[in-house]
């Protein structure tokens, strides 16, 4: 008797997902906000924090190094909306009803908010043409470089999805996202070397240094594609996405 | 076989006992009312059955297939409009609708969302987005996402909640339109519905199945049905 439904395959579970929530971005004038405060910040750090044009090294490392910051505060901002939306709205009872798996949800959202922040990177890259045309960059270098800060926002993203699948409230996944990942960004630079130093041995607190996201992000600014760093930040978003996934099926 | 079947379904939260161990089945061709007080477990019972949480004892099957063990298969066949019919407000209600089909993989998902429209009289707003809707455009946009793909079995919670009397014809119309190939689970507060939409009558109270019977026989049980309610659900 049951008559033979449809099937609907993975993949088109997931783009529909992933089209609902990115177009979802740019609903609200929010998602311009964000890009041109993305774009201000990244540019002007570099420059004005960064002395970029005054070291007169035709190279991006003074504007990458701010990106750890930058992403710790706007992925949690772009990642905030994914899960916690959907339980203030109740539409998580639909969306859970509906013939989906969490998972194809979960990979669909997170990868809407990754190219959410790949789009905030993009918009930033007239600053390697100016650089190409005040000096002769290593345009490999620059390429690994845009390359290891989207792999730190997927990162960045990862935890703050998992923030967002804890509670109903946008501000609270925000705020919890933004504080795990300030972490991660402070780790790098032995913040809390002191504090461990009773605990650990010098070489494990060199360890806890290397969970940094500047620490990992570096080579790539330097045009090295390491498995280590690659690894580091794939970890972090595919734990996200499956603590978030886990955390959606246990609701 | 039975559309719907609840065996011996339990659920607490915490210390709560919400569900303790409710039975029963429904066929093709019945609407049951689903009848309690608030709190009585009616939502978590509906919660169940659509495997939107999972029992902690006991089993749901819809079509079939068990919705914790097959719950794809369970949830293609179907159609569950949630409390206050949630939607995503910031879509128009075609986009809304379309996202439906496409999640469910229906075939021409556009030709689907199109008749969906027509049959919820929704054509004149689709192109409004759901937040700027009144209640009862809303409710409708809720019942007409459960039925865009003709479902089986459709389970309905308190889809009248709130609607004026106008809107309460409407909806009780497109129900009565399709009750005939479909089981169909409705809950509501309003004792007079069942006359109107059932053939069949559950109630429930404190996480128990008080009464399951026949619309007719049910309303034998006195002229005062609120009497009745209060009796049963005491």
């Amino acid at each position: 008797m049951p008559s033979s439904a449809p099937s609907t395959s993975a993949r088109q579970t997931i783009g529909s997902v992933f089209r609902r929530e990115f177009a979802g971005y740019f609903r609200t004038p929010l998602a311009y906000v964000f890009l041109a405060v993305f774009n201000a910040f990244a540019i002007s750090l570099a420059f004005f924090v960064g002395y970029l044009y005054e070291s007169g090294v035709a190279n991006l490392d003074r504007f990458f190094l701010y990106h750890p910051w930058l992403w710790a505060f706007l992925a949690p901002a772009a990642g905030a909306r994914l899960w916690a939306e959907e339980r203030r709205q109740g539409t998580i009872e639909l969306l859970l009803t509906w013939p989906v798996t969490v998972w194809q949800a979960a990979l669909g959202k997170f990868l809407a908010g990754w190219a959410f922040l790949a789009c905030a990177l993009l918009i930033t890259t007239p600053i390697a043409f100016t650089i190409g045309y005040l000096g002769d960059p290593d345009v490999g270098v620059i390429l690994s470089g845009y390359i290891g800060s989207l792999l730190c926002a997927g990162a960045c993203l990862g935890i703050a999805t998992i923030a967002s699948a804890l509670t109903r409230s946008q501000v609270i996944a925000f705020v919890v996202g933004f504080l795990a990942c300030f972490i991660l960004v402070i780790v790098g630079y032995g913040v809390f070397d002191e504090l461990l130093a009773g605990v650990l041995s010098p070489s494990a607190i060199e360890e806890v240094r290397r969970l940094g996201l500047w620490r990992n992000l570096e080579p790539f600014t330097l045009g090295l594609i390491d498995l280590r760093p690659c690894a580091y930040f794939l970890t972090l978003s595919f734990a996200g996405l499956g603590l978030s996934t886990l955390i959606i099926e246990r609701r | 076989m039975a559309l719907i079947e609840a065996q011996n379904l339990k659920k607490s939260y915490g210390p709560i006992h919400a569900v303790r161990g409710i039975s029963f089945q429904v066929d093709r061709g019945e609407v049951v009312g689903f009848l309690g007080p608030n709190g009585a477990g009616k939502s978590t019972t509906m919660k169940l059955l659509t495997g939107h949480l999972l029992p902690d004892s006991g089993n749901a099957k819809v079509a079939g297939f068990d919705v914790s063990e097959n719950p794809v298969s369970a949830k293609a066949h179907l159609g569950y409009s949630p409390e206050g019919a949630p939607a995503y407000g910031e879509m128009t209600v075609r986009e809304f609708l379309q996202f439906a089909a496409e999640l469910r993989g229906l075939p021409q998902p556009s030709e689907k969302v199109q008749n969906t429209l027509k049959l919820c009289r929704l054509t004149e707003v689709a192109h409004q987005t759901i937040e700027t809707l009144s209640k009862g455009y809303r409710m409708r946009v809720g019942f007409a996402q459960a039925v865009i793909h003709d479902p089986e079995v459709l389970i309905l919670d308190e889809p009248t909640d709130g609607l004026d009397p106008n809107q309460k014809f409407e909806v009780r119309r497109l129900l009565k339109e399709m009750a005939s190939r479909k089981a169909v689970i409705v809950s509501t507060h309003i004792l007079e519905e069942i006359e109107e939409l059932c053939t069949r009558v559950i109630i429930i109270a404190h996480g128990e199945v008080r009464c399951d019977e026949s619309k007719e026989k049910f309303l034998q049980r006195g002229s005062d049905l609120n009497q009745v309610f209060r009796q049963l659900t005491a």
